[in-house]
């Protein structure tokens, strides 16, 4: 028996130390970035990049801010996200609500359609997309992403909101119903409270995928007054990367910061979430 | 209200994937000389040697990338889950946080850790400081170290998130389950094949499908990286579509790449669930 307990002893601390490490592995670069961003770009060529700003210098963030126009693409990136994030929870709660509460005729067809969206590879669609808004006028607009944004975020958060609406008993709708209430008026009072937890998950998911999205961007906008953080981050560490260091890493932690600080207030909404449609799906 | 969310799908998912079937039996460009060519492009992606290329490419990624995340997810999840006991809670949030940052980021972060020229990055400053000089190199600008790079840098961003994953599968498996195995003598390799890997199975087989779809779609993280080079060491078959619709104009070649992907995609799906269902 104390030989087995010694045992276990040592896998457990070998064990700790492993994990440990594996969380400084998967933590220091970002705290690496966060440094960097904050030394001139001659202290690079001073000092080895492991080491320590000698003194916080915030010219960097000014610079990307202004003349790295990250201003423009964090403005974009916020307008494109909250604006397809609040249609996907419209329609997708309103979808949700339909396609399991309400009985109609092709009510099976059309929830299986929408499923089979998760699935489809952007790569699919890229092409007559562009094809499409090319013909439409829409290139290089706003609309563009927003619609394709909603059309992509919807699936999931229909899957998703339909596990939550599932578990919610159906007597309370009919209890409204007898009480004379209409369908807006359960839908709005009864369902999209009891729904809360459901959709700031889903919304938290969608804010992620859709801020962090390259390839729509970077087909549909060439125009440098339209693009996203993404693309602008891509943009102008292509143009100033290598001579600018201390501003590029100024970019790459602006363009980090909105996700972070979300995840530092809502972490167990944001891992519930993310990996929801993984178990899930 | 399910109406307008219908057409919206339909109209930016549905009817682009038959219109790149259709685009996929023509060649060239639509209103300058696109000709109906059958299935002709289909043939011709087996003598493209950039096609080719990219395929080869993408399918050595997956071989790495997917046990490599899935692989070490459950390697870090089984510690966590052992001999971690009083900070899980710390420990499952900082695995996490790889997994919230925007690939984009995340490629130029891993770009600034392998530079060599003007300065030294991360990587080759720590092997400078540590006395291995000899090992400093520009891992991005050689096509052998590039694709090393790429992979470890996209292993690093998915261990956290198939941690989580995996970890909450093993919480879920009932203690007196493995208590019982203890007593009867089961321990260490053992008490995890018979026990707890049959418990996580589905979980492997989900965490497998997740890990691949999003590896044969590779497009972000390698474009941000390596921009798919040098030469084409680290283009993906999605790279090699997007070059061939945006760059040479061939959008009903670039279509028929893009059914490749998206018929691979639908089977190897359908294979792993398959063996998931067979086994056991």
């Amino acid at each position: 028996m104390g030989k087995e307990k010694k045992a276990k002893n040592i896998f457990s601390i070998v064990g700790k130390i492993f994990i440990v490490l594996f969380l400084i592995v998967e933590i220091y670069p970002v705290f690496w970035i966060l440094m960097s961003s904050l030394k001139p770009t001659q202290e690079f060529n001073l000092t080895p990049s492991y080491a320590l700003p000698v003194k916080p210098y915030f010219q960097n963030y000014a610079k990307a801010w202004i003349q790295g126009k990250m201003n423009i693409y964090f403005g974009n990136s916020a307008i494109v996200t909250i604006v397809s994030l609040f249609f996907i929870v419209l329609l997708g709660t309103t979808s949700a609500f339909a396609l399991t509460k309400m009985r109609w005729n092709l009510r099976d067809k059309v929830m299986k359609i929408f499923l089979s969206g998760i699935m489809i590879p952007t790569a699919v669609v890229l092409i007559p997309l562009y094809s499409m808004y090319h013909g439409l006028g829409l290139l290089n607009t706003r609309l563009s992403l927003i619609l394709t944004y909603i059309a992509f975020g919807l699936p999931l958060t229909i899957f998703l909101l339909r596990g939550y609406l599932v578990s919610l008993p159906d007597d309370m709708i009919e209890a409204a119903v007898i009480d004379g209430a209409s369908i807006y008026q359960i839908f709005t009072r009864i369902m999209f409270p009891l729904m809360k937890t459901g959709i700031v998950t889903v919304g938290v998911i969608q804010f992620y995928f859709r801020w962090n999205d390259l390839i729509f961007s970077m087909t549909f906008i060439s125009d440098t007054k339209m693009k996203t953080v993404q693309t602008g981050l891509l943009y102008f560490s292509d143009m100033y990367g290598n001579r600018d260091w201390g501003a590029i890493f100024a970019c790459i932690a602006i363009s980090v910061l909105p996700t972070l600080i979300i995840y530092i207030f809502m972490n167990k909404m944001v891992i519930e979430g993310m990996t929801s449609g993984a178990i899930k799906g | 209200m399910v109406l307008p969310a219908f057409l919206i799908f339909i109209g930016v998912i549905f009817v682009p994937i038959v219109w790149t079937f259709v685009y996929s039996l023509f060649s060239g460009m639509p209103g300058l000389n696109f000709t109906y060519t059958g299935f002709s492009n289909y043939i011709d992606m087996w003598s493209n040697k950039q096609t080719l290329d990219a395929i080869k490419m993408n399918w050595k990624y997956i071989a790495f990338v997917t046990p490599g995340q899935v692989g070490l997810g459950l390697l870090v999840s089984l510690m966590m889950y052992f001999s971690v006991k009083k900070y899980k809670t710390l420990a499952r949030t900082i695995v996490f946080i790889p997994t919230i940052l925007p690939t984009v980021a995340v490629a130029q972060m891993f770009a600034k850790m392998y530079e060599m020229v003007p300065n030294y990055g991360l990587i080759n400053a720590i092997l400078d400081a540590v006395g291995l000089e000899k090992w400093v190199q520009p891992f991005l600008g050689q096509s052998n170290t590039a694709f090393g790079a790429l992979v470890v840098m996209d292993i690093w961003t998915a261990i956290g998130f198939y941690t989580v994953i995996i970890y909450g599968a093993l919480v879920d498996i009932p203690s007196e389950l493995l208590e019982a195995a203890r007593i009867d003598g089961a321990s260490g390799i053992k008490l995890f094949t018979k026990i707890v890997l049959p418990m996580i199975k589905t979980i492997m087989i989900t965490c497998m499908v997740f890990s691949f779809t999003g590896t044969i779609k590779l497009y972000e993280s390698a474009t941000a990286l390596t921009k798919g080079g040098p030469g084409n060491a680290t283009t993906s078959m999605t790279m090699n579509m997007y070059q061939n619709a945006f760059l040479f104009d061939q959008y009903g070649y670039a279509s028929a790449v893009a059914i490749l992907i998206l018929v691979q995609c639908l089977l190897v799906t359908f294979v792993i669930n398959r063996l998931g269902k067979e086994k056991y």
